[in-house]
């Protein structure tokens, strides 16, 4: 019940911040194989803003946060049902190219993964790839202006020659989000970006989001909750394959409606 | 509740037991690499101390009179003309005059053979070289017949009974007074990589077989890398696991382990009985070989393959390339080092197998150096094999020093299998 009520109450929250939200997920179903890993999810995700996903590890909000940029379709056994819409059109059966998708819809992962190539190349690759550069120059260009937006610009901006693979964690993260901000998509996933990092640069990044999602909708997954308060307007708490809750993060934290999140954010297990 | 169990208490015995066992355990270690490296040292000593002597030639120092009336009777000077001249006589009047004794047929026939059969050609060579020489009396170096040469080398020894010795009293006189004379000289063995067989040791090169053996590995690289590579890449990025793809991989694990010789049958059965390829070619020779390496090179590329980390995948998909262009952009790069030591691998495999070649008939004897990939061929292993099998004394040199050169292109070959690796090592 509660669960309906917060829907209600974020809906219409999202209808007066925008008009209509970027990603609609509905009645999805996830399986990898015959064993079910979402169950029935309703979400919807408001343009420009950050929207995390909590939960007790296994909760599939990772599973969830994979269906987006539809990166399930490698995982062999993994069927998706339901429907999931970006911007209106469905992801999954309009015969959208998946790897244009992913275009649009970004993608950071848990440990750093910049390619073993130069720092430049790392964020060249992706407008190189789509074409959406013409020129050297304008290469260039995209490559500073990235770096410049995922803080790293300065700290790499003599050795961008130099191996990405070379960076500290916390640096390659970002030059990650740099690559993933480089071929300007309108979503950006994040899972758990900040678990293999050090509490200095877990900050930056925090800081970092909190100034991408002027231009950029953000879904970010991470396991602890105080990061969730802090970066996100909406969380999303998902239990057992299930969404259990949804809503603005500080009304979730405060009061929660339902027992099992507050089970999970007072410690009790999770 | 309470946990009665005592604390941890050192156990001597147990302590020392174990400690000696760890011991045990490297000292078993060390002998075993001890071993084989004596077993190796064992291995090359031999080969090369009785090999060696391959690279060194004894050539007997002829005065001959190079008569112009002889050689080029019509004065033309022309270089076919005087490649087209016997010398074979003046070699033989030549070697009269060094020891004018020598008188009766049998005697006489003995003493040409102090020089090698091809002897001749060497005045020949001097002569084209040098045509100035045509009309005086030069001194030229002529080959010696392997078992003069063995005689020097000392694999044929003074003092067992004439009747058992290769070279017979008479002709150690000779031979002795040409020594006296200095005209026993050793030359680097130019011929021996130069040359194609023969049945004449003295005159057998090695050349024929290295030719074959790159024409065979050229056929087997070209088939066997492309064809190994993307069907690992198909099976480890793009196929899907079903029974199907289960199957392919049980019967390529499988055709890893199937004895080279039922690869040559099947050459014998379907390349030439059935499609009538040339017999002996290194085409078909390749062919088999690619067969017989391709299982190789599928393991070692789908071990690479896999040992590329899924987070490198991930990101490139994430970042909407498609799945080809996350392969060949970012995983293939990856596993380059370990696809080409695989292949590397295969490939020596493959310079040193004998047993599918003799089914395809490349264990011919084959006096020409092969021109082109379906000339009639042979190639190192063989070649070791053939001369292994040949009784006269001098290819007992020759085996081991064709064994040398097959070894040398292996070292070379893993060393290239580890420069390649070092430099397309990338960390991530």
């Amino acid at each position: 019940m509660s669960y309906a009520m917060d829907m209600q109450n974020y809906t219409t929250q999202s209808e007066t911040a925008t008009s209509e939200p970027k990603i609609m997920a509905r009645d999805v179903n996830v399986f990898y194989g015959p064993s079910q890993a979402l169950k029935s999810i309703q979400l919807d995700i408001g343009a420009n803003e950050v929207t995390s996903l909590i939960g007790p590890s296994g909760c599939g909000k990772s599973t969830f946060l994979r269906c987006l940029n539809r990166m399930n379709d490698v995982i062999e056994n993994c069927t998706v049902e339901g429907r999931i819409s970006l911007d209106g059109v469905d992801l999954y059966n309009s015969g959208l190219d998946p790897v244009l998708l992913r275009a649009r819809v970004g993608m950071v992962f848990q440990k750093p993964n910049p390619f073993p190539k130069s720092i430049f190349d790392n964020i060249a690759y992706g407008p190189r790839l789509h074409g959406t550069v013409s020129n050297k120059d304008e290469l260039d260009e995209r490559v500073e202006k990235s770096l410049r937006r995922a803080g790293l610009w300065d700290e790499v901006k003599d050795r961008l020659d130099k191996p990405g693979t070379g960076l500290s964690g916390g640096q390659q993260q970002r030059l990650c989000i740099a690559r993933a901000i480089a071929i300007n998509p309108e979503v950006i996933l994040m899972d758990e970006p900040c678990s293999a990092l050090d509490p200095i640069a877990t900050a930056k990044i925090e800081e970092l989001i909190d100034e991408l999602r002027e231009r950029f909708t953000i879904v970010i997954v991470t396991h602890s909750m105080q990061q969730a308060a802090r970066v996100s307007q909406k969380t999303a708490f998902f239990h057992l394959g299930e969404l259990v809750e949804v809503g603005e993060t500080d009304r979730l934290f405060t009061s929660p409606q339902d027992d099992r999140t507050q089970g999970y954010i007072t410690g009790r297990f999770g | 509740m309470t946990d009665n169990t005592p604390h941890l208490k050192v156990n001597p015995a147990l302590l020392k037991r174990r400690n000696a066992a760890e011991k045990r355990f490297r000292f078993y270690g060390l002998a075993a690499v001890m071993t084989a490296v004596l077993v190796l040292c064992l291995l090359l000593t031999s080969i090369i101390s009785k090999g060696y002597t391959a690279f060194q030639q004894t050539y007997i120092l002829v005065d001959i009179r190079l008569d112009a009336e002889t050689i080029d009777p019509k004065g033309t000077k022309r270089v076919e003309d005087l490649a087209a001249a016997s010398y074979r006589g003046l070699l033989r009047s030549a070697l009269r005059e060094q020891f004018p004794g020598v008188e009766g047929r049998k005697a006489k026939r003995a003493l040409y053979g102090i020089v090698a059969s091809g002897a001749e050609f060497d005045v020949r060579d001097a002569v084209l070289n040098n045509p100035k020489l045509v009309g005086t009396t030069a001194t030229i170096a002529v080959k010696s017949s392997d078992d003069v040469d063995s005689f020097y080398k000392g694999y044929i020894p003074r003092d067992v009974p004439e009747s058992n010795r290769k070279v017979k009293d008479r002709e150690l006189v000779w031979l002795d007074t040409l020594s006296a004379d200095d005209r026993i000289v050793k030359q680097f063995n130019v011929d021996f990589f130069t040359h194609g067989d023969s049945r004449e040791p003295e005159e057998a090169g090695i050349l024929g077989a290295v030719i074959g053996s790159l024409y065979t590995l050229a056929i087997t690289l070209a088939l066997c890398f492309p064809i190994g590579v993307l069907t690992a890449i198909y099976l480890e990025e793009f196929a899907p696991t079903n029974k199907w793809t289960d199957l392919i991989e049980v019967n390529i694990n499988n055709l890893a382990a199937v004895p080279s010789i039922v690869f040559g049958l099947l050459g014998l059965a379907i390349f030439l009985n059935f499609m009538g390829l040339p017999r002996s070619a290194p085409i078909v020779g390749g062919m088999v070989l690619a067969l017989m390496t391709l299982p190789t090179i599928i393991i070692a590329s789908r071990a690479a393959l896999k040992a590329v980390p899924p987070s490198i995948r991930e990101a490139a998909l994430g970042i909407g390339a498609s799945r080809m262009q996350t392969v060949f952009h970012h995983v293939l790069p990856l596993a380059m080092p370990g696809i080409l030591t695989g292949t590397i691998l295969g490939m020596a495999q493959a310079l040193g197998e004998t047993a599918p070649l003799l089914m395809i008939g490349m264990v011919a004897f084959i006096a020409d150096i092969p021109g082109s990939m379906s000339d009639a061929a042979t190639v190192l292993p063989v070649q070791i094999y053939l001369w292994a099998d040949s009784p006269e004394r001098g290819f007992v040199e020759k085996t081991s020093a064709a064994i040398m050169i097959l070894l040398a292109f292996l070292v070379v070959m893993n060393a290239i299998a580890v420069i390649l690796r070092k430099r397309f090592e990338r960390r991530w």
